[in-house]
């Protein structure tokens, strides 16, 4: 029992501190692409940016404006930190290392990550203000829209490994990595997984350019901490979840242990994530709901006939 | 698509290139003669100052920032009484120069002047001019406007002629 | 009405104008020099040059100066056409060849006509290299700076300073392209009306010497429109702040007032207002006593105003809003007019005659219409500057209107009706007591007392209607004056007779209306001209109160307590002697005034006044106008308006009907209503709600500057910008960009047009009146079916005295003003103390010119050096009214030497 609590601080201490880095991480490796030198002044190699960002976060007035709707003002930011805690519950970051090894793990990870759309709506709805709003609308349809397809994409996943939970899907990773039979589907989780996220180029509902801020507009300092630690929060689950579904999660040579082997493969996904919104640039509202129905959605669900057709082949 | 993986190849590849980063303070960029910068009040080359108090400066100042009185001495030569610039509202745009008739305002390759206090950025005449004639050396206002100042009278001037002789009757 | 087509547009014009004057009022935008609405047209400059086509097919046209050329109908004509275009800009270029390279320390800079039509023409790059001409300038006094390399030889101001003005000592000289505009030699312009060439030139060559002296742009001024208070004609100005002082007063075109001058004093007056004479904080004075340190003032005031024991004094240089306050808070029966008994008797004497009579008050322009002019014991110059202009304008006019019909000349004609008119001048009769600066002009100019004034006045008025009784014991020269100014006035169509308050007579006030009522008797359209000592007289006057002795009086019977006093000097209003007595002997004396003087020294409690550029207000003028005028700048100081002062004091008495007013609006819609004789001046201009586009009229310019630098030194953060709760007008630049109501114009500006001659793009025509008609209300008519209740009691004849001299008022345009004596240019033009005796009495006397003479009236010794002139009447002795350092004696009065 108390290893149970050891992993849950464990996995809580180590989240909430990849997600304060990456902010340095991100803005370092920004500059690293733009040829800039990023934040370097604070302690070495600007590391202490982490620890200046976090206490002006928690110092900042926390404004609620008086035209917004307090309760659910107040509520919003954390149901987006809750829901991407709670996806972590499943996620395995080495056999011994998961908090509940559910073996409807991989749809409790969907259920949570769909609740994530809630903080968006409601914080943009309780902001009470026409660009935060907009910025709502845009962002629960974009969730509603590539949640369908990220879990269809998923189901090829189940169909290989037969199975729910993810350790199990991990398992049955040991000879191939699904990357290889699942190559269009995990394509698809991987443009999904950067939506749910709403991060560049799907980040639409905030879109800086055109909407302010988007469905966060009204918020600051801890309030907005929330939203902005939920952020990286989600960049983390999605790279896991990609390491665990289709690179076969802690798997990998022995001579560094399971765990390790995680988090290197998800530091990778992340630097992916980094790299796209380097290069990217933010397509238009209704072009992305075109790809997502048109493109992926058409594909998502020919992936999942063509593979369950596969498996049922091979297995008659 | 395509374009998209190559772009994001071509931004990859930047991890290797050089910073563009001058690592100011310790590194200070080199600024062309040109440079927009500190707004000072030169002086002609006989150490005069250039200001004649015209009030285009402050007219051309799109936030309005530069304020003067012009007053003259027992010559007539003109000079502000009083030139102050709010620096905390200059946006260091040029107009108060090229607006300047005498070459008197000129910015300066100089942008070093933060202050913690706002009110430290209001500069005064004092604080303005500078023993110089900047970038214009050699010009002299006075040399070229018709009025009389001490030690120029009426035709001395550039390309001048001696004051007409009212009572002259020759043709 | 004549069909033109200009630029392939058809226009209709007015008759009898010329093609620059129709383009202008077309809103066309032509450029020109020398031409000028009041001056006409001279085609000097050739810079109005328009092309002209014979008709539709002709192609090739030709030029011509379009202010030379009478509209025609069916007249074509192209201002854009590319010769004509290219004309203009090289007569520009040829102008410029020698004008300096002087803009960046030309005072006319950025009001310049030279400059607005150097970049309406296009002319942009210099093509000339070579030498350029000078002049050494002249000293010419403390208004006017003189800098000639400037000039482009536009004659403008010769022909305004010698042909519409009158002035002698400015002139052309020399020859060929060394034409010089000066004078003969360096000294002091002596017109009252130089202030005008710093508007009239077109370029910088006169500027505006009191400006000079703390110099700002026209367009960092912020302005307001405003009315003069020099004297009691009420002409409209335009004041301009900067740096919380006030700048320059400029011209304000009103076609029934001022049209486009001004004089001197009211031009250079202003800088009381900077004076630091000030009174900037509100003080009181305490008892030894008197425990009540720390209380606020209107607290103090309020302790000390008893009940039936607190009077007011009200002031003819006070708005007429402030002095409806006083009258009010104080009560009907407690309100003193700040007065003289003199003044009093003058004033109230004309305000009857204007009321009751059947001949109504000439307006300036009125005046400048009129065909025979008769001065009643006035000298115009002296005591209503502009008044003189018009008159100067008249007689000027006259011999035109006949040449006009026989060389068939039209009007604007200038240098061809100057030429056909050579010295004729109309009728002018002048009677004064010395001579004055019109006699020149007059066909009769006679000089004798005041009485005997009056007596040709009856005398006149009896050849012009047998109800008037005849003047017994006439003297033969007196008969013949009478017969030869009843003669000309008989065959007047509209003349004009003149009087007021310069004679010190009431009787020569009623010989005037005598004459004008006998006229309208015989069915001519006579006008009557009355001047009034002060901006206000006529205000106060309507507004009516208890004479100023009475209130002495009442302080004497120990029954007046507490005195507020509004904006007023008692010792130039009463006898020094009065005045100390009734100073000794109320308790307290609270003043409200903007400069310290004598009568501040006796106040207990003083509370800083705003004067006419911190306050908002209206002045009656002498032709029983109303005219508002406008606060220019808010100061940061305590100063407030005096009615808000009083309506603060009401405020904190719990006055009945005042407590609950507090702005402009209110106050004026108030007297509007209480007092019927000033109904109407609720509607002087638009109210405080006014907007246009839903924006207030900005007082600064749209290139107004330095706003985020002008208080940095004191505070980098800017404040918020004072705010105008009482009229339509703010002061920032922020507002309505367009043309505002003509009532309050704050300053003429149109693009393109940055001089005093966008004032074109105000009026209905050039010349004509403002867009929305004329700022301003009459407030007095003739009474419609007017008795003429003729004044039948001739004054005896003046008979000179040994022993005796009669003491007769002469008034100074600089010096008998009580407020323009603080601005060091008038100060410096102030005359020195004097007592003028004719040669004959300084023999009797024995004194020569510069010696002193010494002699008592009502106790008071005066020691005055003579001044000799022999067109005083014998056994009259003349001495200057209100000059700083001059006790008022109380003239007209026989003296003992």
């Amino acid at each position: 029992m108390t290893n149970f609590w050891w992993i849950i601080g464990g996995v809580l201490f180590a989240l909430l501190n990849t997600a304060a880095g990456l902010i340095w991480v991100e803005r370092r490796m920004l500059a690293l692409w733009q040829d800039r030198y990023g934040p370097n002044r604070a302690g070495p190699f600007g590391l202490l940016v982490v620890l200046a960002d976090t206490i002006k976060l928690f110092f900042k007035e926390d404004w609620i404006p008086p035209f917004a709707d307090k309760v659910v003002f107040v509520f919003a930011p954390a149901v987006v930190m809750l829901s991407v805690l709670m996806s972590f519950v499943v996620m395995p970051f080495a056999p011994q290392i998961i908090v509940a090894d559910l073996n409807i793990g991989l749809l409790f990870f969907l259920a949570m990550s769909s609740l994530g759309v809630y903080s968006v709506v409601l914080g943009g709805w309780a902001s009470n203000n026409k660009y935060a709003l907009l910025g709502a609308m845009r962002g629960a349809s974009q969730m509603i829209s590539y949640e369908v397809f990220m879990g269809l994409a998923l189901m090829g996943v189940v169909v290989l490994s037969g199975s729910f939970n993810l350790r199990e899907i991990v398992e049955a990773q040991k000879t191939v990595w699904f990357i290889v039979p699942q190559f269009i589907g995990f394509l698809i989780f991987l443009v999904a997984g950067v939506a749910e996220t709403h991060r560049l180029p799907f980040d639409i509902p905030e879109a800086e350019s055109e909407l302010v801020a988007g469905f966060h507009s009204e918020y600051s300092g801890m309030k907005f901490g929330m939203f902005f630690i939920g952020e990286y929060l989600g960049i983390t689950l999605i790279s896991g979840m990609l390491v665990t579904l289709y690179f076969g999660g802690w798997l990998g040579p022995a001579f560094l242990p399971p765990v390790l082997w995680f988090v290197i493969k998800t530091f990778a996904f992340i630097m992916l994530f980094i790299l796209f919104r380097a290069s990217m640039p933010r397509p238009r509202y209704d072009q992305l709901m075109e790809y997502g129905w048109k493109v992926l959605f058409p594909l998502s669900i020919l992936n999942l006939m063509v593979t369950a057709a596969i498996k049922l082949w091979l297995n008659t | 698509m395509l374009s998209l993986v190559r772009s994001m190849w071509l931004i990859f590849l930047h991890m290797f290139h050089k910073r563009e980063t001058f690592q100011y303070p310790e590194q200070k960029a080199p600024l062309p003669a040109r440079w927009r910068g500190r707004i000072a009040l030169t002086r002609d080359p006989d150490g005069g100052e250039r200001c004649v108090g015209c009030y285009l400066c402050a007219a051309a100042c799109p936030v309005d920032c530069i304020s003067l009185q012009a007053t003259e001495d027992d010559s007539g030569r003109r000079y502000p009484e009083f030139f102050r610039i709010n620096f905390s509202r200059c946006i260091f745009c040029g107009f108060c120069e090229e607006a300047c008739p005498t070459y008197a305002i000129q910015l300066l390759p100089d942008y070093e002047m933060a202050e913690y206090n706002r009110q430290n950025l209001v500069y005064e005449k004092k604080d303005l001019l500078i023993d110089s004639e900047g970038k214009y050396p050699g010009y002299n206002y006075y040399n070229i406007a018709g009025m009389a100042i001490r030690g120029k009278d009426k035709g001395d001037a550039h390309q001048e002629e001696p004051p007409v002789d009212v009572k002259s009757l020759i043709p | 009405m004549p069909i033109i087509n200009i630029d392939n547009k058809t226009y209709e014009v007015k008759e009898g104008k010329n093609l620059l004057e129709a383009c202008l009022s077309l809103g066309l935008n032509l450029p020109y020099f020398c031409w000028h609405p009041a001056l006409g047209a001279v085609g000097a400059c050739r810079q109005c040059a328009v092309k002209v086509f014979k008709d539709e097919d002709d192609k090739k046209g030709r030029i011509i100066m379009s202010c030379m050329e009478p509209v025609k109908d069916q007249q074509r004509v192209s201002i854009e056409d590319s010769d004509a275009k290219k004309f203009r800009e090289q007569v520009i270029g040829w102008l410029m060849t020698n004008h300096p390279h002087d803009c960046a320390v030309c005072d006319e800079g950025g009001a310049c006509h030279l400059q607005d039509m150097t970049v309406m023409t296009g002319h942009s790059y210099r093509d000339y290299h070579f030498t350029k001409r000078t002049y050494n300038n002249q000293y010419l006094g403390p208004f006017l700076n003189h800098e000639m390399n400037r000039c482009i030889q536009c004659y403008r101001c010769v022909r305004f300073y010698k042909d519409f003005a009158g002035g002698k000592d400015l002139d052309v000289f020399a020859a060929h392209n060394h034409v010089y505009f000066g004078r003969q030699q360096e000294g002091v312009l002596e017109s009252e009306f130089s202030g005008n060439l710093a508007e009239v030139c077109p370029t910088g060559v006169f500027t505006d010497k009191t400006l000079k002296q703390h110099y700002t742009r026209k367009w960092d001024l912020t302005s307001a429109a405003s009315v003069c208070q020099g004297c009691g004609l009420g002409c409209n100005i335009i004041a301009g702040e900067r740096y919380g002082a006030l700048r320059q007063i400029t011209n304000r075109f009103n076609s029934a007032v001022n049209g486009y001058f001004l004089c001197d004093r009211g031009r250079y007056g202003y800088e009381f207002v900077n004076s630091p004479q000030r009174i900037k904080t509100p003080m009181v004075y305490h008892g030894p006593s008197e425990l009540s340190n720390g209380i606020p003032v209107l607290q103090h005031i309020h302790r000390r105003m008893k009940p039936g024991k607190t009077i007011g004094i009200g002031s003819p240089r006070a708005s007429l809003e402030s002095n409806a306050v006083l009258k009010e808070l104080v009560g009907e029966e407690n309100f003193y007019l700040g007065v003289s008994a003199g003044d009093h008797d003058l004033v109230s004497l004309a305000l009857k005659v204007l009321q009751q009579g059947p001949v109504r008050a000439a307006s300036l322009q009125e005046a400048a219409a009129a065909d025979v002019v008769l001065i009643l014991g006035e000298d115009l110059t002296n005591t209503a500057p502009m008044l003189a202009l018009s008159v100067r304008q008249a007689v000027r006019r006259i011999p035109v209107e006949e040449v006009i019909n026989t060389v068939h000349v039209p009007a604007w004609q200038d240098a061809a009706i100057r030429e056909a008119v050579q010295e004729n001048k109309g009728p002018l009769y002048i009677l004064n007591v010395q001579q004055t600066k019109l006699d020149e002009l007059a066909k009769g100019a006679w000089h004798t007392a005041p009485d005997n004034i009056a007596r040709i006045g009856f005398g006149v008025s009896h050849l012009l209607s047998d109800k008037m009784p005849e003047v017994t014991g006439m003297s033969e020269q007196g008969k013949a004056i009478a017969a030869e100014i009843a003669e000309a006035l008989k065959h007047a169509k509209n003349p004009l007779i003149i009087a007021g308050y310069g004679s010190g007579s009431e009787a020569v006030i009623k010989s005037a209306a005598n004459v004008a009522w006998a006229l309208h008797d015989l069915g001519i359209d006579a006008m009557l001209a009355f001047t009034v000592p002060e901006c206000n007289s006529m205000g106060l006057e309507m507004l009516g109160g208890h004479r100023l002795e009475s209130a002495v009086d009442r302080a004497l019977n120990n029954e007046a307590d507490t005195v507020i006093i509004l904006e007023n000097d008692l010792y130039r209003r009463l006898n020094q002697h009065r005045a100390e007595h009734f100073f000794d002997k109320v308790q307290d004396v609270i003043l409200l005034d903007h400069l310290y003087n004598p009568t501040a020294e006796k106040a207990t409690i003083i509370l800083p006044a705003g004067t006419f550029a911190e306050s908002d207000g209206t002045l009656v003028n002498n032709e029983g106008r109303a005219q508002r005028f406008f606060q220019v700048f808010s100061s940061n100081t305590a100063v407030q308006e005096s009615w808000r002062w009083l309506l603060q004091i009401a405020a904190a008495n719990g006055h009945a009907t005042l407590s609950s007013l507090k702005h402009l609006d209110e106050v004026v819609s108030h007297i509007a209503v209480t007092c019927p004789v000033f109904h109407g001046i609720d509607t002087l201009t638009p109210g405080a709600g006014f907007r246009i586009a839903g924006q207030k009229v900005p007082r600064e310019p749209h290139r107004y500057s330095g706003r985020t630098a002008m208080q940095a030194n004191i505070q980098v953060s800017e404040p918020k910008p004072p705010e105008d709760p009482d009229t339509a007008l703010s002061f920032t630049m922020e507002g309505y960009r367009g043309e505002p109501p003509s009532s309050m114009i704050p300053f003429f500006w149109a693009p393109g047009w940055n001089s005093v001659q966008s004032v074109n793009k105000f009026q209905t025509e050039t010349g004509g009146p403002l867009h929305d008609g004329d700022g301003g209300k009459r407030l007095i008519e003739p009474h419609p079916n007017g008795q003429t209740p003729f004044y039948t009691e001739v004054p005896e004849p003046y008979l000179p005295l040994t022993e005796h001299l009669l003491l007769v008022p002469l008034y100074h345009i600089y010096g008998s003003e009580e407020l323009s004596v603080h601005t060091p240019g008038i100060a410096e033009r102030i005359p020195a103390p004097y007592i003028m005796l004719h040669g004959e009495d300084a023999k009797r006397l024995q004194v020569a010119n510069g010696h002193r003479l010494h002699f008592m009236d009502n106790g008071h010794h005066y020691t005055l050096p003579v001044i000799i002139n022999n067109t005083l009447q014998q056994g009259a002795a003349g001495i200057p009214v209100g000059l700083p350092g001059v006790q008022i004696a109380e003239a007209p009065q026989l003296i003992k030497v």
